[in-house]
């Protein structure tokens, strides 16, 4: 029965006018680019909040926590607001645009990725710290040896932020209106397939994006595992 | 059994050997970042190049969009003017908001009073009257209000309202949600006390909503287009239809330029124009799901 | 010679650490400047952890004075320049052994220089074959031995060893005594807490002895385990436990 299922949705997803590959794409391609400069800010700035200590800093930290859970429309909206015409960054016309789609998914896991790394960090802190202050590290070198220290976890931030940003559907729909051809991603299709009715076809869509989400997660084990064999911790 | 052993055995050490490679050097701590920048700057290189050719936004309905009529009619427009066209579909309310937003160049709905409105306040400039469809009463085969084979719709919501069969509505402010409240008013239907009974809004697209009228076995109001492409039908199939109150005008408006001056006036003007010429007539009216039409066009030049 | 010398390595004065429980430190006076080992001896709790964390600089005492060279500690959280310190259980990087010594800073050198050097002190430390294991799967004795050369590395004047073989079986303990060994011959002074009476009295020139936080005496090595002076030393030699002398009422 599972491989009467599986056989219908490689079929549907061939006779899905030829868009299959270009949705993917274009899935992959904004969410990576998303989660790599959510990375960009959210890895020095996770890994700064935990090695220094300054006046409001738990504040940060709790702000951090709550804001990597943020509901993807919520940030939709936000987002939307900004680049509208009628928005403060309206100039730009950045909106119905895969940019704009980016921009939705850096600032959804940009808190994640700095909170996850925060606390990746900070156990390594607790760790090291006295060995990194007895060999006189000044800040950028203790930050650049911990994150190398870390940087299996920190692999595993990424492909937990990856995974995020390719399943959520709220603020990409929001941002890049689902237009056909242009801002069509696997969530987005699905939802519209789901409207429409074609459930057959909206499964097949969704058994696609699991797949893409269940490898990211192999991998991330399967790093995990080696460090494991080759560290001990 | 053996292959999937290899497979492993191969996995395992692709991962070791990617875990030795990540722990070569010390600099890399600076290749994640590094990577990530790369690939943020190969990745958003590619598109850039694509945009090089014009296009405009058209703010328009999810029914006109499901219905597939854009994947028909948009190709030949393209051809002919090189003009890109990107549809966001939402309800008609929404999309008019894109509109007195500015996010839009052209907003394409059926409302018409709501189309008027928004002329008045300014926000749009030049409607035209492009095509019609018509709305359709669908529910369940059984039938429990009796309406089937009707002619007249206001007739048939008076009966569901008096037997409190359950009833799907949209619920969001689109050209169809607004027509139907129109019915309901029109047939002295009052429906404040059956909200939440056997009156359901959904506040959801037609697609949705013909869903959870499926689901519920409920009536619904839907547009031809939609039904017609709708593939979850379960129990409903068509009650009432040709009432001539059931006609549903589409209209096409420029975003006011005065209002928004970033809108691209000449190229969504060349769509509003392709939209009512012979040309663009023609093309509407030659798509057909089943041998059926769906829209036909009534431009008045 | 002697006088310079003594006053211008360490120099304690009246230094007091205390947490809101009780005093760890209680009025220090510490001056040391001679070249070899000093042993610093004491019983679990009586402070020598602390004390050695201060002069290292991890930790700022509540009041006193803490000098070495003659100079107080520079702002912020670094340790003394000048000085290194083995923990017991030294933490070690998710790297290869090599990569571990790598980190080391090491100003004005170039990458070439800084890895010739690392692979020089893992062959002084006859660590060189295990150059590129993963330096947190090494033995105990391995890791303590690399742990010596990245406190090595950095050249300091003054080297501090926080009981340094405690967790270690008899062979790697002597491989471990024969660098420190070393390390004093190339001219940097040591200073080591330890429990291990036999390891005291190979490696230490004079002894140290402190109990609850307060400095009770100073001895060379023989004299000292010859003739211990006070009272608590001479029942920490002996093992008597503390909280037995009320049993022993006339005996002191």
């Amino acid at each position: 029965m599972f491989t009467d299922a599986l056989s219908q949705a490689v079929w549907l997803l061939r006779s899905f006018e030829g868009d299959t590959f270009a949705i993917i794409l274009l899935s992959l391609r904004v969410s990576l680019t998303a989660v790599a400069i959510a990375t960009l800010i959210g890895l020095p700035l996770g890994a700064l909040t935990a090695v220094t200590r300054f006046p409001g800093r738990a504040g940060v930290v709790v702000a951090l926590n709550t804001t990597m859970g943020l509901p993807a429309v919520i940030v939709g909206v936000g987002v939307y607001l900004v680049l509208s015409r009628s928005g403060p960054l309206g100039v730009l016309g950045l909106l119905f645009t895969p940019t704009a789609m980016i921009v939705a998914q850096a600032t959804l896991t940009t808190p994640l990725i700095a909170a996850l790394t925060r606390q990746v960090v900070e156990d390594a802190w607790r760790l090291h710290g006295e060995t990194l202050r007895s060999l006189r590290l000044s800040l950028p070198a203790r930050v650049r040896v911990l994150l190398w220290d870390c940087r299996f976890s920190l692999v595993a931030v990424f492909l937990a932020g990856l995974g995020r940003a390719m399943s959520e559907v709220g603020s990409v729909m929001i941002v890049g209106g689902n237009i056909d051809r242009v801002t069509r991603v696997m969530t987005t299709a699905i939802a519209l397939e789901t409207s429409k009715g074609d459930l057959a076809l909206a499964l097949a869509l969704g058994i696609v994006l699991l797949g893409l989400v269940l490898v990211l997660n192999m991998l991330a084990s399967a790093i995990r595992a080696a460090t494991m064999r080759r560290y001990g911790h | 059994m053996a292959t999937l052993r290899s497979i492993r055995q191969r996995l395992k050490t692709a991962a070791a050997r990617l875990s030795a490679r990540l722990s070569a050097t010390l600099p890399a701590t600076a290749a994640l970042p590094a990577a990530a920048a790369l690939s943020a700057a190969v990745l958003l290189a590619a598109p850039l190049a694509a945009q090089a050719q014009e296009s405009i936004v058209v703010a328009s309905t999810t029914s006109t969009e499901q219905s597939g009529l854009f994947r028909h009619l948009l190709p030949a427009f393209e051809k002919e003017s090189g003009i890109q066209v990107k549809v966001v579909a939402v309800g008609t309310g929404q999309a008019l908001d894109i509109g007195r937003r500015g996010d839009a160049d052209v907003v394409f709905v059926h409302d018409a009073k709501a189309e008027e409105k928004f002329m008045a306040e300014g926000y749009g400039v030049g409607r035209h009257e492009v095509m019609y469809n018509d709305f359709i009463l669908v529910g369940p085969k059984s039938d429990p209000a009796h309406v089937g084979g009707g002619k007249d719709i206001l007739e048939a919501m008076r009966k569901i309202a008096a037997a409190g069969a359950p009833f799907a509505s949209r619920g969001d402010r689109s050209g169809t949600h607004a027509a139907e409240l129109r019915y309901w008013e029109a047939a002295g239907v009052d429906l404040s006390p059956a909200k939440g009974k056997w009156y359901k809004e959904t506040g959801s697209g037609m697609g949705p909503t013909l869903n959870t009228a499926s689901g519920l076995n409920a009536y619904a109001l839907t547009d031809r287009g939609t039904w017609l492409s709708f593939k979850n039908r379960g129990e409903l199939a068509i009650l009432v239809e040709g009432d001539k109150r059931l006609f549903n005008q589409y209209g096409v408006m420029l975003v006011n330029p005065a209002k928004h001056p970033q809108v691209k006036r000449q190229a969504g003007q060349k769509f509003i124009d392709w939209l009512i010429s012979p040309e663009g007539q023609a093309t509407i009216a030659g798509y057909k799901i089943n041998g059926e039409q769906l829209f036909f066009p009534n431009a008045r030049k | 010679m002697a006088t310079e010398d003594r006053a211008s390595l360490l120099s304690l004065r009246a230094v007091t650490f205390r947490t809101d429980e009780r005093v760890i430190l209680d009025a220090v006076d510490f001056e040391w400047g001679d070249a070899g080992i000093c042993a610093l001896m004491g019983a679990n709790g009586s402070g020598k952890t602390v004390l050695l964390r201060t002069i290292h600089g991890l930790l700022a005492p509540s009041s006193g004075d803490v000098r070495f060279e003659g100079r107080r500690r520079a702002g912020g959280d670094l340790a003394f320049e000048g000085q290194a310190l083995m923990f017991q259980y030294p933490s070690l990087f998710r790297g290869t052994a090599l990569e571990n010594l790598l980190l080391v800073p090491c100003a004005g050198t170039s990458r070439r220089a800084r890895r010739t050097r690392a692979l020089a002190m893992l062959e002084r430390v006859g660590l060189r074959a295990l150059a590129h294991a993963p330096a947190p799967r090494l033995s105990g004795g391995e890791r303590q031995r690399l742990a010596l050369a990245r406190a090595w590395m950095i050249a300091p004047r003054l080297l501090l060893l926080d009981e340094p073989t405690a967790s270690l079986d008899p062979s790697a303990t002597e491989q471990v005594e024969q660098i420190v060994r070393d390390i004093r011959a190339s001219g940097c002074r040591v200073l080591m807490t330890s429990h291990n009476l036999g390891q005291v009295a190979r490696l230490a020139d004079e002894v140290v002895f402190i109990d609850h936080g307060r400095l009770l005496e100073r001895q060379p090595t023989t004299a000292f385990f010859a003739h211990p002076r006070s009272r608590e030393a001479r029942q920490f030699l002996q093992g008597v436990l503390p909280w037995q002398l009320s049993d022993r009422s006339g005996n002191d």
